[in-house]
């Protein structure tokens, strides 16, 4: 497939998935519009064209195989791409209809906008506390009261409290896997985001710790837009309100998960969800 | 068989072994030497009465400290013209310190043991330290207040020991008076000395500040003669007192107490006194100020010297190569350019030295110190103030010289944080800098106290430079002091790899120093491992507080 096949192909795609919104975003408020994004690493392409709209406090999960795009795609809604040499992006995200790649945003400040949870559970090598309040000494709040309510608020919120309220000054580093996962989550809610990333949050984990943390998605859906990456399928279906199956760099199919996983309306996405390739 | 024993790799594991050992004996031969030397010269030797007839037949008797004995064949003592005596099929001679440099002219002589008539070891056998001439052995005769014999014979040993103990009391006092009182006001004048040359120069010289200064100046005289007044009554009191000792030769010398910092009669000693004694001299080396041209005395100011070089080194070092390090590894592109850089900071570390000494001397001494003194000292010039070696350059000095060994761990703490926790902080709303600050440099401390172990290994045993740019052989004044600024940054300081090499090399006697170059090797030797075991508990307490993420 020449370049130029691939950006019509793009582009017929794109616009397909657009109409598909249409019946979801009459009735959902958008929170994060993806517009034409395309992106590259050095000279290859990583990113095809996307197009979505997120509702607000629902979670979206994003599937697909492995080197599909679908972590390059998250990762650009906090900018965390900006930390990769060489990368070039076209095309604008909207948060709020605010696109976060004008000039005048700043970087640290849509951070604390969108918050993220990595694959991997990394926490400072600090005591319980101190990684909550980190976000907010950040933004030189040091008022022991105000971090204490925060801190135990964040972990109360990541179902944390009742395990860890007396070992908060215990190193992080002594948590188990799932602990640590959470724990990371009660970090990122502390500073109260209006976006929650995640991803691949589980995929270190053991199945009593995934549990843990997908009923621990479905309360924050409460509060909090949440976008999703997994590798695991019934993981997105049990967790997410609406899906985006990705292949090769492109968002073959955005909907509602139930209509996604029973009733696709793409040969891909119905390969892909029965497991005939990925 | 042979075959099947080389491929198992047992061979290898015996090569290991071997080399392993091999270092570890050089290392422990290399201390116990030097702890054995350098140790044994305090242990009070017994002093020894040889009846002795030399080569011309002339009977004498000689006394003193056995030191060394060289035992010489007989073809060997022929080819060097010795004369062996009927009978003997070797020669031993031995080295014997007589002391009593100012009636004899040399404290040290060799003796051919075929000789010696008779050996005695006296228990009446006086050794008295002096604070000048060194050592003299001989026989108490008796003490003498105002030149008049107040005890002689049996009584005169316990009068002896009570009148040295108020004269070292005395001594004592006079000297705390002479260093801190009379140091300071001399500090003072030379302070208002500068001051009016200052105003002078900015044409401020008025009368009001004419009287004022002099009014100053009054002031610190009156306290300089009041001062000397005491001081003066001091010394009167203290050289009421003095014994007379009679060498072997018959001759009676009389000693003065104010001269005198120890007597003791080795020979009538006991274990317990002996290592009384041995503590009381070990102390005294660690503590006071060196005497008779760094032969005698003590070494504080080298040890203090050397310390505080290596500290105000590790201050300015420090800083230096983690900001230098933060920016190659954090900011900066990684490119030809950085990679250059990395080969150049890593090829510093290679460069001898001398060269460094060299460097200090002509851009820091010269260029830096010049400038300085030209612009913030003119009241001083000609005399130098940073324009002469000292303190400060010799730590920026030795700064330059290590600052590629701390950038370069630094570098590798830095490299080996995981990029999970700069991303972890960065999704949090914290921009580099904050990350850096809050994060990765704690993280990387553990990194940055080892590069910092290494830098002050090897300040704290580099001389050569040092001779260039602040290091001497006798310093009057400690860089730290009770006068205003406090921190003498421009003084010159002594060093103790540099007191090695003074004491062992360039010393007018070099039977009494050869003991103290072992001694001060060994000090060196537990002044580095001291600081190093310092750095090295610091970073084992941080490496345990932000252990890394393992899994």
């Amino acid at each position: 497939m020449t370049t130029e096949q691939t950006r019509t192909h793009a582009i017929n795609m794109s616009s397909l998935g657009r109409d598909e919104q249409k019946n979801t975003s009459e009735k959902e408020e958008t929170c994060i519009e993806v517009k034409d994004l395309n992106l590259f690493y050095s000279n290859k392409q990583a990113l095809y064209g996307v197009n979505m709209k997120m509702p607000k406090k629902k979670v979206t999960a994003y599937i697909g195989p492995s080197g599909c795009g679908k972590s390059t795609l998250l990762r650009c809604i906090n900018r965390m791409n900006d930390l990769v040499d060489n990368v070039r992006i076209d095309g604008q995200i909207l948060l709020d209809g605010e696109n976060i790649y004008a000039k005048s945003v700043n970087v640290a400040d849509l951070r604390r906008r969108v918050g993220m949870v990595f694959q991997k559970p990394n926490p400072f090598p600090k005591s319980i506390y101190e990684n909550v309040a980190y976000g907010l000494r950040i933004q030189g709040i040091n008022d022991r009261a105000i971090l204490d309510e925060v801190v135990e608020k964040s972990l109360r919120g990541a179902a944390l409290w009742d395990e860890m309220k007396d070992r908060l000054q215990d190193n992080a580093l002594g948590m188990s896997g799932g602990q640590q996962q959470r724990l990371v989550i009660a970090r990122a809610i502390a500073i109260e985001p209006e976006v929650i990333l995640l991803d691949e949050p589980a995929s270190a984990l053991d199945p009593i710790s995934t549990l843990k943390i997908e009923e621990l998605i479905n309360e924050l859906k409460e509060t909090y837009t949440i976008v999703i990456v997994t590798h695991n399928m019934q993981q997105a279906a049990r967790v997410s309100d609406y899906t985006a199956f990705m292949y090769m760099g492109e968002l073959i199919e955005f909907g509602s998960t139930n209509e996604l996983f029973t009733n696709p309306t793409k040969k891909q996405t119905e390969d892909y969800i029965t497991g005939r390739y990925g | 068989m042979i075959k099947q024993w080389f491929k198992s790799g047992e061979p290898w594991v015996w090569l290991n072994a071997a080399a392993v050992s091999a270092n570890l004996i050089l290392v422990v031969g290399l201390f116990t030497l030097i702890a054995v030397r350098g140790l044994g010269h305090f242990w009070p030797a017994q002093v020894v009465e040889y009846g002795y007839k030399d080569k011309d037949g002339i009977a004498t008797v000689i006394v003193g400290e056995v030191v060394d004995t060289v035992v010489l064949s007989a073809q060997q003592a022929k080819d060097a013209n010795y004369e062996i005596l009927a009978g003997g099929d070797s020669l031993e001679q031995r080295l014997i310190k007589t002391g009593n440099r100012d009636t004899t002219g040399m404290d040290f002589h060799w003796i051919e043991q075929q000789r010696i008539s008779g050996e005695t070891y006296p228990a009446d056998m006086l050794v008295v330290e002096r604070r000048e001439w060194g050592n003299f052995y001989g026989r108490l005769v008796a003490v003498k207040e105002q030149g008049k014999t107040i005890a002689s014979g049996a009584q005169a040993w316990p009068i002896a020991e009570q009148k040295l103990q108020t004269a070292l009391e005395l001594f004592e006092e006079i000297d705390k008076m002479q260093q801190k009182d009379v140091g300071a006001i001399n500090y003072a004048l030379e302070r208002l000395r500068l001051k009016q040359k200052k105003l002078q120069l900015k044409n401020q010289w008025d009368d009001n500040a004419k009287q004022e200064l002099a009014a100053q100046e009054a002031e610190y005289k009156q306290q300089y003669q009041s001062l000397q007044g005491e001081l003066a009554k001091l010394n009167e009191k203290i050289a009421l007192d003095s014994i007379v000792v009679k060498e072997a030769s018959g001759k009676e010398v009389e000693i003065p107490m104010s001269k005198t910092v120890r007597i003791y009669q080795p020979n009538e000693m006991n274990v317990f006194a002996k290592i009384l004694h041995y503590g009381e001299k070990v102390v005294e080396f660690v503590s006071d100020d060196p005497r008779e041209a760094n032969t005698e005395g003590g070494i504080f100011p080298a040890i203090f010297g050397t310390v505080m070089m290596v500290m105000v080194m590790a201050v300015i070092v420090t800083p230096l190569g983690v900001v230098a390090a933060v920016y190659m590894r954090e900011y900066a592109k990684q490119g030809f350019l950085t990679r250059l850089i990395r080969i150049a900071v890593n090829n510093l570390a290679g460069v001898p030295s001398i060269v460094y000494g060299v460097f200090g001397l002509g851009f820091f001494v010269y260029i830096l110190g010049g400038n300085i003194d030209r612009l913030f000292f003119p009241e001083s010039l000609p005399a130098p103030v940073f324009g002469t070696p000292g303190l400060l350059w010799s730590s920026l000095t030795l700064a330059l010289l290590t600052l590629p060994v701390v950038i370069v761990s630094t570098e590798e703490g830095l490299s080996r944080i995981p990029k999970a926790i700069r991303e972890g902080s960065l999704a949090l709303g914290a921009t580099k800098a904050e990350t850096l600050w809050r994060t990765i440099l704690p993280m990387a401390s553990p990194a940055i106290m080892t590069g910092l172990i290494l830098a002050v290994a090897r300040a704290a045993g580099e001389v050569a430079p040092l001779m260039l740019v602040g290091v001497v052989k006798l310093a009057p004044t400690l860089p730290l002091d009770g006068n205003f600024p406090y921190m003498h940054f421009d003084r010159k300081f002594m060093h103790l790899g540099f007191h090695i090499y003074d004491v062992g090399f360039q010393s007018p006697n070099v039977e009494a120093a050869r003991p103290l170059v072992y001694s001060t090797a060994l000090l060196l030797v537990l002044v580095i491992i001291g600081l190093n075991m310092t750095a090295i508990s610091i970073r084992n307490h941080l490496r345990e507080k932000y252990r890394a993420l393992d899994n």
